[in-house]
């Protein structure tokens, strides 16, 4: 048998959209990332799998300064966003979540109308200079969002009222609206049926190439049906990366090895 | 290799490696039978490898099934995935394989009782048992993960090549020399081609364990199989 010695992969990418060098996050005396660097792209999907508590998450929300909202976490490295870091002074936070924004495991729409669902972040970073400007946007992210058929004729329903597949798509369709350059997703389809869930898929499949998406999945069907590039995370390190395809059909590295194939643990 | 989480798929995964070496072992029993009934003459023997071939296809059809339902209910990954299509596609391999050696035990009738006389018959039998053992090898490189023994069957694929270019040429002048035995070396001929592809098959099967035991495809190689034009 051949040795898997290798080393792991190709952290790097051309022309990434987000790099991160040598991330370490320590909440409190605890270190849950150890030193991770990566690319992230435009033109792929990129899904970080691992078992749970590996750090996926606390990984995923460094990319746009989730972390700053919870006080004993602590950031080091360097993350950049087109070449420009993050973490810098000079960096509105505001703003970066809007070029970098996220999709949480349950749809949280706001208890409002799906139309200021979608209409809320625009508003608030003056994307549209009229009523009809913003009609154009909620329109257009929920296409895009691939709900406008389902709701163009309730669009003052409650966004809370929708089904819990429509909500995440709503929720998809809130962060397109202020045309950001990176989507996050953690976990966006573990709330979701079979049928919810495929939709999902198949919008990432849609929007792939517009934006560059990360997400996070605990389901490695998942990870291997909607993602170009995989990277494997266990105990707060990044164990392997690669084109998916790869990792799922010859992984280099052992521990990868034993995940994907369920002998872990 | 460490256990699956779920008890389940390490059984299936058990079952069809034991399914598969049984069929290795029945394919290669009827190799090493077809060449002595044609040695002996022995009928018998060679009616009961035809009638054995049924197994090995019956094998077949449960390789199939399991690896369909495996694939269905575990969505194998990595070496696991490689594993379970190397199964399907040495199955049906070896099920061709097994074919040959019934094609030879059908012959043993057709080739006259005075055979025995007909002297490229003693090249057979050991090109027979270096195809055998190449059989053996690369399901046994299959059971074991075993990557290098798989390589060293493919290497030997140009041993039985070499034999079956020797085994037409001595027909061929036997024939010049002795038209009446035509009809006997022409069976005999067909024979070695058989032998000669079961050689090859055996290669076969041997990359598809390299590639299960490595994830990696060997480079192309020369194949020598047949005949040069200028043979
Ligand atoms: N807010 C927090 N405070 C303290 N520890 C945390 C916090 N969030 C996550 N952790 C710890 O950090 C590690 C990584 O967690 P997380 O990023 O949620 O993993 P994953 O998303 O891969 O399941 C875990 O050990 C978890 O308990
Ligand atoms: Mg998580």
């Amino acid at each position: 048998m051949t040795p898997m010695t290798e080393e792991q992969t190709n952290l790097t990418i051309d022309n990434p959209k987000m790099s991160a060098r040598d991330v370490k996050v320590f909440y409190g005396e605890k270190q849950a990332i150890k030193g991770v660097s990566i690319d992230v792209g435009m033109d792929h999907v990129t899904a970080f799998i691992g078992p749970s508590g590996c750090g996926k998450s606390t990984f995923l929300r460094t990319l746009n300064r989730m972390n700053d909202t919870v006080a004993s976490a602590r950031v080091e490295g360097e993350i950049t966003l087109d070449g420009e870091n993050i973490y810098a002074p000079s960096m509105d936070v505001v703003q970066l979540r809007a070029r970098v924004g996220m999709v949480f495991q349950k749809p949280n729409p706001f208890p409002k109308s799906i139309y200021e669902n979608i209409a809320y972040g625009p508003r608030i970073h003056g994307l549209a200079a009229s009523k009809a400007d913003m009609d154009v946007i909620v329109e257009k992210s929920l296409r895009r969002a691939g709900l406008w058929d389902e709701v163009k004729d309730r669009l003052h329903d409650s966004g809370t009222a929708l089904s819990g597949g429509q909500q995440q798509r709503l929720c998809i369709g809130r962060a397109i609206a202020v045309e950001p350059e990176v989507i996050l997703m953690d976990e966006p389809c573990s709330a979701l049926d079979p049928i919810a869930t495929a939709k999902i898929e198949e919008l990432i499949h849609e929007l792939r190439g517009r934006y560059a998406i990360v997400i996070v999945t605990h389901n490695m069907q998942q990870a291997a049906r909607v993602s170009q590039r995989t990277a494997f995370f266990h105990l707060g390190d990044l164990v392997e990366y690669g084109v998916t395809s790869d990792i799922f059909t010859n992984p280099r590295q052992e521990r990868t090895k034993d995940y994907i194939t369920g002998r872990y643990g | 290799m460490a256990e699956h989480t779920i008890k389940a798929f390490d059984e299936e995964i058990d079952r069809l490696r034991g399914l598969i070496a049984e069929m290795g072992g029945r394919a290669e029993a009827a190799i090493e039978n077809a060449m002595l009934a044609l040695q002996r003459q022995d009928k018998t023997l060679a009616a009961r490898v035809v009638a054995d071939d049924k197994r090995i296809d019956a094998i077949e059809a449960e390789v199939e099934k399991l690896v369909i339902q495996v694939i269905a209910l575990r969505a194998p990954m990595a070496n696991d995935l490689r594993d379970v299509i190397a199964a399907l596609k040495i199955v049906s391999v070896v099920e061709r394989i097994g074919d040959y050696a019934k094609n030879i035990a059908k012959r043993v009738p057709l080739i006259a009782t005075n055979t025995r006389t007909l002297e490229p018959i003693a090249l057979l039998p050991s090109m027979g048992q270096v195809a055998g053992e190449m059989v053996h090898d690369a399901l046994n490189a299959f059971a074991a993960r075993d990557a290098d023994l798989a390589l060293a069957v493919i290497e030997r694929d140009t041993v039985v090549d070499d034999f079956y270019n020797s085994v037409f040429r001595t027909l061929v002048t036997f024939m010049v020399e002795n038209p009446k035995t035509i009809s006997e070396c022409a069976h005999l001929l067909f024979v070695a081609k058989n032998i000669e592809r079961i050689g090859d098959h055996a290669t076969n099967v041997a990359e598809m364990v390299y590639y299960a035991a490595t994830g990696q495809t060997l480079p192309e190689r020369e194949r020598g199989a047949d005949l040069q034009p200028e043979d």
